[in-house]
């Protein structure tokens, strides 16, 4: 069903739709990186944005802003077109770069000044000071932002980005390097901003992330495969997933018992996905029969436990990525 | 034996080292033109351009009168071949504007009856007026000039012993009559200072923001490329400013440079020259890849800048084609400005061709870095 179904039902409410875009292509050297894109992200919503590295996702994202000028396609971003009105769309858009982009030789309280000045923000001294308290930097206003840890520093990006209170904030891998403390108080703040209505764009590699997002859309190969909730993009994909563990084995032996079935497995007609989870495997396939038809020699294995699973949304973000690949082949 | 493994060691790891370095120089297109361009450019501008001896410098002759003895003087002059004669001149007046403005370094008066006092025995009087600004363009000329005039009469017949004093040459050293370096030293090296040091400044201002990631943030952000290069290029006209004080203020108090021309004109030139540099700079950071390369491309610019452009040799001592390479460089007009008003007391309408090439070559520079600067990052 579905990922364009979801897709589309929205579209009843056209003020409420923040991005819209058809048919984005940008090629890089004769490479497409972005590859015919539709897209379709609602105020409000956390978006989240997955693929595989190189997948394009970097640049969808600064198409929309106006940092890259598609090749064909059209769309709009906050109501603005992205071809023509790339200015307006800057002045109401926080772009959180995927690596540090503030300036490291700034103190943190400059930094967000310069933000605050550039986007006329009235009173940008104050707009800073604020913005220090609301981070938890204001002990850390002097500190040059270079001198900060990931963690303070992703805050610190995010807290420049919303300082101009934009109306859509476009996050690029901002959680990456980040331990797993920083990234959930990161998730909870970006959760409150949509509450207030901010349009949130955020890409991720991290599938606990991406089940923290209102919608997600993965993308490999510059094409999108998938698009809705995470339960939809799960439904859509019509993956049936077994899960095999290692019985009466330990360490090394158990080890190599579930390499040797990988390998068996692996290439079987039926089998589309081997992958190992410790001493246990993860095994889907599109067609249920054919898999059963595939597993069924060994099922019988004593030191083999079989159970019947449902497929995770790495299983089927994997599975995405392999299908895609083969249809590019 | 382990002291054995130990060096070999050494040798395979510094051998890593030496391979990835040639990589990684093989791929660095601009550093590898640099390691060709440099000897070759400082061959061919040391051994091909400069000239401390220089010749054919450009003179103007004011003669009363014209007959033999006129005749003979200005033919063995050129003979000489350290003069060449531009320009004939009717009045004072307009024989004074050239020597201010530059176009000539040399100025012959030959006086109404030079040939009848001569003939008397009057010891007449043979003017020669020189641009002494650079000592060294003119010395030699200077030098050889009363041997050659009075051997020249003594061969025509004009006059019958060389030994006996039958004419006078009055040479004026105008602008510098001691011949003291500094005084041509120090506004050039106000310009040769603003040059490398404005250059640098804004080389590097656009590449360090695209290296350090920072640009990509600043191009999603409200502002036009206009505004940034501009936001860019104040701040340095400021530190331009304070330089030339700096470097005026002390050649002044340590080598009693003076101010002959006007104050006013003297800003208005510095203030255009620093930012012909600043927005020259600004191309390069638009061109280059990091900063590396712009400090390259600096250093490539800033080269014939110091060699070319009269700073450390008389430019018209340089072959035609140097002189060429010399005018598009903005160093070379600010020098014959910043000389002019300090030393000769030049005036706008002197200067003002200089000038213009300067306005010109800012907003060539200017023009380039606009449509250059990537707003995007296609």
């Amino acid at each position: 069903m579905s990922a364009e179904a979801a897709a589309l039902r929205p579209s009843a409410g056209g003020g409420d739709v923040a991005i819209a875009v058809e048919g984005l292509t940008k090629s890089f050297g004769g490479h497409k990186v972005v590859d015919h894109l539709t897209m379709r992200v609602m105020r409000g919503q956390i978006y989240g944005f997955l693929g595989p590295n190189g997948s394009g996702k970097t640049t969808t994202i600064r198409m929309l802003c106006g940092l890259i000028t598609p090749d064909s396609g059209t769309g709009t971003c906050l109501g603005f077109d992205i071809l023509t009105e790339a200015r307006k769309i800057r002045e109401r858009v926080g772009y959180m770069t995927q690596r540090f982009s503030l300036y490291q030789d700034l103190s943190v309280r400059e930094n967000l000044e310069f933000v605050a000045r550039l986007y006329g923000v009235p009173q940008p001294e104050r707009a800073a000071g604020a913005a220090l308290e609301r981070l938890g930097l204001a002990g850390r206003g002097k500190q040059l932002a270079g001198s900060l840890s990931g963690g303070w520093k992703q805050r610190l990006a995010l807290g420049a980005c919303i300082l101009p209170s934009p109306d859509l904030l476009l996050l690029d891998e901002p959680t990456a390097g980040v331990d797993p403390k920083a990234r959930r108080e990161f998730w909870a703040q970006i959760h409150d901003l949509a509450a207030e209505g901010l349009t949130v764009l955020v890409s991720t590699h991290y599938m606990d992330e991406a089940e923290r997002c209102h919608e997600i859309a993965y993308i490999a190969y510059g094409q999108l495969l998938a698009q809705g909730t995470v339960a939809q993009v799960i439904a859509g994909a019509h993956l049936s997933t077994w899960t095999v563990e290692v019985r009466g084995a330990e360490g090394h032996a158990a080890a190599q018992i579930v390499t040797g079935l990988a390998r068996a497995l692996t290439d079987r007609p039926g089998v589309d996905m081997v992958a190992p989870f410790g001493t246990a495997l993860h095994i889907s396939g599109r067609d249920a029969a054919a898999l059963e038809a595939a597993l069924a020699p060994f099922r019988d294995d004593p030191k083999l436990s079989w159970r019947q699973d449902a497929p995770t949304l790495e299983d089927v973000f994997i599975d995405l990525m392999g299908r895609s690949r083969d249809d590019l082949r | 034996m382990s002291a054995l493994t130990e060096s070999l060691g050494a040798l395979r790891r510094i051998r890593a080292m030496i391979v990835k370095e040639f990589i990684q120089l093989k791929r660095d297109r601009v550093t590898f033109a640099t390691m060709i361009m440099i000897p070759l450019l400082q061959l061919i501008l040391f051994g091909y351009a400069i000239n401390t001896t220089p010749r054919h410098l450009p003179t103007a002759v004011f003669a009363h009168e014209n007959n033999d003895v006129s005749r003979a003087i200005l033919a063995a002059l050129r003979n000489t071949a350290f003069f060449a004669f531009i320009k004939e001149v009717k009045s004072a007046d307009e024989a004074e504007h050239l020597i201010r403005s530059g176009e000539v370094l040399f100025f012959v008066e030959i006086p109404a009856g030079f040939e009848r006092d001569l003939r008397r025995g009057d010891t007449p009087q043979l003017l020669v007026a020189a641009d002494a600004t650079d000592p060294v363009g003119s010395a030699n000329a200077l030098a050889a000039l009363s041997g050659v005039v009075s051997t020249a009469l003594t061969r025509e017949r004009f006059v019958d012993d060389p030994g006996t004093a039958a004419f006078e040459i009055v040479q004026h050293r105008r602008y510098n009559p001691a011949g003291t370096s500094q005084l041509n030293i120090v506004p050039g090296l106000l310009g040769t200072i603003l040059t490398m040091t404005m250059l640098i400044f804004t080389a590097l201002s656009v590449t360090r923001e695209i290296e350090r990631g920072t640009m990509e943030s600043l191009l999603s952000m409200p502002i036009h490329p206009v505004e940034i290069m501009l936001g860019k290029i104040v701040p340095y006209v400021l530190v331009g400013i304070l330089q030339a004080v700096l470097i005026l203020g002390a050649g002044m108090i340590l080598f009693g440079v003076p101010v002959e021309g006007s104050v006013l004109l003297l800003v208005v030139a510095t203030l255009l020259f620093i930012t012909v540099n600043l927005s020259i700079g600004y191309t390069f950071s638009t061109l280059a890849q990091n900063q590396l390369q712009a400090v390259q491309m600096s250093f490539m610019f800033f080269l014939p800048s110091i060699l070319l452009s009269g700073f450390m040799f008389p430019f018209s001592g340089m072959p035609l084609w140097a002189q060429w390479v010399g005018e598009v460089l903005p160093l070379t007009h600010f020098l014959r400005m910043v000389r002019g008003i300090l030393l000769k007391g030049s005036s706008f309408s002197d200067l003002r061709a200089d000038g213009a090439a300067l306005l010109g070559l800012m907003l060539v520079a200017m023009s380039i870095a606009v449509a250059r600067f990537r707003q995007t990052l296609d």
